[in-house]
């Protein structure tokens, strides 16, 4: 017997939509289609395409943390360093989330100065279900770096994001 | 819901010192897709700006959306030159705006 995950459901969804609108119905009273569409990682790296102008995307001088595994999805705690002296000619001039798994996949962009000394943010953001989170920082001289970092969320532990 | 905003800054620092800024406020961050116990939409009512300054200068900025949890929270550093006073403001989908102000004496 397989184990029906949150993909499986999402496929026979599709495969309901797709043969009648008798089976969606049956679905939507269960409660399995949301308001919202589900996003998806392609949506992400639309919207990442979008943030950044299409520029190509280096690995490294991101650091982004998390937890390995919670239990409150909506309260999660994340940590985004990006390695930069933050002086006048060399600094980190955003940073943007993007929850790829989430209703909304942008989750924030936060704007940084020289006058910021580091380059770090805390705070906290929702998540749907398990999934990377990824941090896109845009430098001073226009090159663009990608972090990545993941949570679990345990079951049932998911929320509205 | 209580809607101050709590800000932790130090009252004092060195010069050129790099300090920690924590900011939170209370507010529910309603993403508009849930429903009441009446079966009614909750309207949308987000925090979608944050913006710090010190004596009239962005320090730092946001731009939040649905992601961001209940109660937004923010964490970030400034580095102080002189004294001086921090102005947090945070910007609510309908219009309204949260201030607070920090004073910090530089030595």
């Amino acid at each position: 017997m397989t184990r029906m995950t949150l993909d499986t459901i999402k496929l026979t969804r599709r495969q309901a939509l797709a043969a009648g609108s008798g089976a969606a119905l049956a679905l939507a009273v269960q409660g399995f289609i949301p308001d919202a569409a589900w996003a998806s990682p392609t949506d992400a790296k639309e919207m990442l395409t979008n943030l950044t102008g299409g520029a190509l995307l280096k690995k490294g001088r991101v650091h982004v943390t998390l937890p390995r595994i919670t239990d409150k999805g909506p309260f999660t705690r994340i940590t985004v360093a990006v390695d930069s002296p933050m002086t006048d000619g060399d600094f980190v001039k955003a940073v943007h989330l993007v929850a790829e798994r989430n209703t909304v996949p942008e989750v924030a962009s936060f704007f940084f100065t020289p006058m910021n000394g580091k380059a770090e943010i805390t705070t906290r953001i929702r998540l749907k279900k398990t999934q990377i989170i990824v941090a896109v920082a845009e430098m001073s001289d226009d090159t663009i770096y990608i972090g990545k970092g993941r949570t679990k969320v345990s079951r049932g532990g998911g929320g509205c994001g | 819901m209580l809607k101050q905003p709590l800000v932790k800054v130090p009252g004092s620092a060195g010069k050129g010192e790099i300090i920690s800024i924590k900011t939170k406020l209370r507010h529910p961050m309603e993403t508009g897709w849930r429903d009441n116990a009446l079966g009614q939409k909750v309207p949308r009512n987000r925090i979608n700006k944050f913006i710090c300054s010190f004596n009239g200068k962005d320090v730092f900025s946001a731009d939040l959306h649905s992601g961001i949890s209940t109660d937004p929270y923010l964490m970030f550093n400034a580095r102080v030159s002189e004294s001086g006073t921090f102005r947090f403001i945070w910007y609510e989908d309908g219009g309204r705006e949260y201030v607070k102000h920090w004073n910090i004496e530089v030595s």
